[in-house]
């Protein structure tokens, strides 16, 4: 069963000459917490918009539940939960107001789905009469999940939940979203960071407004068919200019302390050649290790691919 | 009905909550009930005058002293020569200038009746007219004194003939439904209508873009809220906060400080001021669905309201308007309920006097509202 189904939907702003979306196709099963993962104006969030019926496509069609966006987009509003990027909730009423509110709105009560938000609001509890603009970024985070999961969705929405959150809140943010998948809640969550995707039970890797690719985390990352190395010296800065220099190199990015190189050809004489090549170009203490392939390794590639393709 | 009830309930929250809006919304228009109408008042008085004296005779120096005791004129300065009272209007320090020639008493007072005749005796008024009201009104003034004068002095020199030579026609006026002429009658119930266009216009447009701007509409697009039901949420608690403010400004004011008691039905009123509310309301309705940020919409019902408040007649008479812009003032709905107001509160009149007041009001309501809610649904 299909929760969440695109069909090649567009969606284009001012007037034809930015397409926001393009040609987006894919599907979200059952129970499933599925990833969308790209930078910062990739599309996800006009993506979040059409399927919240907020926005309307300019081509193709999508389905919540069964539900067709653009029809039923009052039974869509009914069923579904929708946290938006932008901290959304009204700062001038209380932690507890702003719940009543929306368990009430949505004709029902904390108390009737109060075990679906329990673990989360437990950390909120000791700051109930506090007012949500006062919260903290992570506590705010907290209560917007609790407001949109309060009238028991049948579809999650979260549209970079984690952006602006610290690395513990947000550790913990992911746990919640596991045991929310326990309950048969659907997730559909957008995030610009990488090291989430691994998260996922499978993702969608968008890049302007393109899907690059779609599958579980794990098979996107053995679809990484190089080898790939980790190249350290004293001087990075200069590393990465010379190895994007060097003849046998495909690729070079920089990755934190590393620098990950993959070769044209792939055989082990190449590593020493490519040292040989780096001392002569006066670096000290080379340090070159096989890796494996992380998500962001992937995203780069196929980023590059599309680039060459075009 | 029980998500209405919700709604209503979270707004008037809010609003209550607001620290920066509630003296706005209560404080402020009876601030400016008390201000403002002794402040707007039409009487010109304190008109500084120069005069220039060529003459130094008693008669000038009985006209000078006629003329500052009439209690509209100051007399700024006194000065020999035209030149120096000149700078004195450049300097902005004086409205008039009156200048006497030489040999003005002599010239007056002279028994040859056929030379008077001929020369006459010619004063130079100078007007600075930067502010057209200040100069008609300070030279108007002006004349009648000096007509006053030249009685005094013909009383003086010669005898009156018993019965006039020519029929005249006595005046006598006497001023209806404001019979001692106070300004503040006519001005009070006019800003009292404008204060409570204010608050229906900025506020109900404020609160609905903010709801844009920090973003909690997305979130309630998507809940089981109809529209009608956001929009009425909205619309009733600044209905309801206008009529009290209204009441507070009518009976705290009006009437405890400025004794305006209204002549006409409460009833009738009240019934006035609830349409012309949700009329107004519609315009904040309408401000909110174009703009997009609270600056925009504040600059937007800044505008309307400065057209609305000038084309009023509020502040000038809208009879004595040029066509075109009297054409304007009829669209403006203020326009409408200030005089609604003066007619039931001065007046005293009857449904069948505003019968048409209240049809082109409810038209208003209609369109304004209407527009808005067209607006609204197109764009989400």
């Amino acid at each position: 069963m299909k929760d969440v189904v695109l069909n090649n939907i567009a969606k284009i702003y001012n007037k034809g000459t930015v397409q926001a979306v393009n040609d987006v196709s894919f599907h979200v099963n059952k129970g499933e917490l599925f990833g969308l993962i790209g930078p910062d104006g990739a599309g996800k969030t006009s993506i979040f918009r059409i399927l919240t019926t907020l926005l309307l496509p300019d081509g193709g069609t999508a389905s919540v539940n069964g539900f067709d966006v653009v029809k039923d987009y009052k039974t869509i509003r009914k069923n579904v939960g929708y946290m938006p990027g932008r901290f959304s909730l009204y700062p001038d009423l209380s932690v507890q107001e702003n719940l009543n509110f929306f368990a009430s709105i949505f004709n029902t009560s904390v108390r009737e789905n109060y075990d679906l938000i329990k673990d989360i609001y437990i950390q909120l509890e000791s700051f109930k009469d506090r007012r949500a603009g006062k919260l903290s970024g992570g506590m705010k985070q907290k209560l917007a999940l609790c407001c949109a999961l309060i009238h028991r969705p049948t579809v999650l929405f979260l549209d970079e939940p984690t952006t602006g959150v610290d690395v513990v809140s947000r550790k913990e943010f992911w746990e919640m979203l596991k045991r929310l998948k326990q309950q048969g809640i659907t997730i559909l969550v957008s995030t610009p960071y990488m090291d989430e995707a691994t998260l996922c039970e499978r993702i969608a890797l968008i890049q302007n407004g393109s899907i690059m690719s779609i599958d579980t985390p794990q098979n996107i990352i053995e679809q990484f068919s190089e080898n790939l190395f980790a190249v350290k010296s004293d001087n990075m800065g200069s590393l990465l200019q010379d190895l994007k220099n060097i003849e046998i190199v495909k690729s070079c990015n920089a990755f934190g302390a590393y620098h990950h190189v993959t070769f044209k050809d792939d055989n082990q004489e190449m590593k020493e050649a490519l040292i040989r090549v780096l001392e002569e170009k006066q670096h000290t203490n080379i340090e070159l290790n096989p890796i494996t392939a992380t998500i962001e390794d992937c995203f780069i590639k196929l980023m590059e691919d599309k680039e060459w393709t075009l | 009905m029980r998500t209405l009830k919700f709604l209503l309930q979270k707004e008037f929250k809010q609003i209550f909550r607001n620290k920066s809006l509630l003296p706005l919304l209560f404080v402020v228009p009876i601030m400016q009930l008390l201000i403002l109408p002794l402040a707007a008042d039409y009487e010109v008085k304190n008109i500084n005058i120069t005069i220039v004296d060529h003459d130094h005779s008693s008669y000038s120096h009985k006209l000078i002293s006629k003329i500052t005791a009439s209690g509209y004129f100051k007399l700024e300065n006194y000065v020999t020569a035209f030149n120096e009272a000149f700078d004195d209007i450049e300097k902005d320090r004086s409205d008039l200038i009156l200048e006497i020639p030489q040999g003005f008493e002599r010239n007056l007072i002279r028994e040859d009746a056929s030379a008077r005749q001929t020369d006459g005796q010619q004063l130079y008024i100078a007007i600075n007219a930067i502010n057209g009201v200040k100069a008609n009104l300070g030279g108007t003034y002006l004349n009648r004194i000096l007509a006053d004068y030249n009685a005094d002095v013909r009383m003086e020199w010669m005898q009156m003939p018993k019965f006039n030579r020519f029929p005249t026609i006595g005046i006598a006026s006497s001023s209806w439904f404001n019979p001692t002429m106070n300004y503040r009658f006519y001005m009070v119930p006019g800003i009292l209508a404008l204060l409570v266009t204010m608050i229906g216009a900025y506020m109900c447009a404020l609160n609905i873009v903010k709801e844009k701007e920090v973003g909690t509409i997305e979130q309630i697009n998507v809940t089981p809220i109809k529209k009608y039901q956001f929009i009425l949420g909205k619309l009733i608690p600044f209905w309801i906060i206008g009529i009290v403010v209204f009441s507070m400004g009518l009976f705290g004011i009006g009437w405890l400080v400025y004794g305006i008691v209204p002549l006409g039905n409460l009833f009738l009123l009240y019934a006035y001021l609830a349409v012309y509310l949700i009329a107004v309301l519609g315009l904040g309705l309408l401000i909110s669905t174009y703009a997009e940020t609270q600056q925009q919409a504040m600059s937007i019902a800044f505008f309307f309201m400065m057209v609305f408040i000038l084309m009023s007649g509020l502040f000038t008479p809208i009879d004595s308007m040029p066509k075109w812009a009297y054409v304007m003032t009829q669209f403006s709905p203020i326009t409408y309920f200030i005089e609604v107001m003066r007619m039931i509160v001065l007046k005293g009149s009857g449904f069948a006097d505003i019968k048409i007041h209240f049809l082109i009001m409810i038209g208003f309501a209609a369109i304004l509202n209407g527009w808005a809610i067209y607006n609204y649904k197109k764009t989400s």
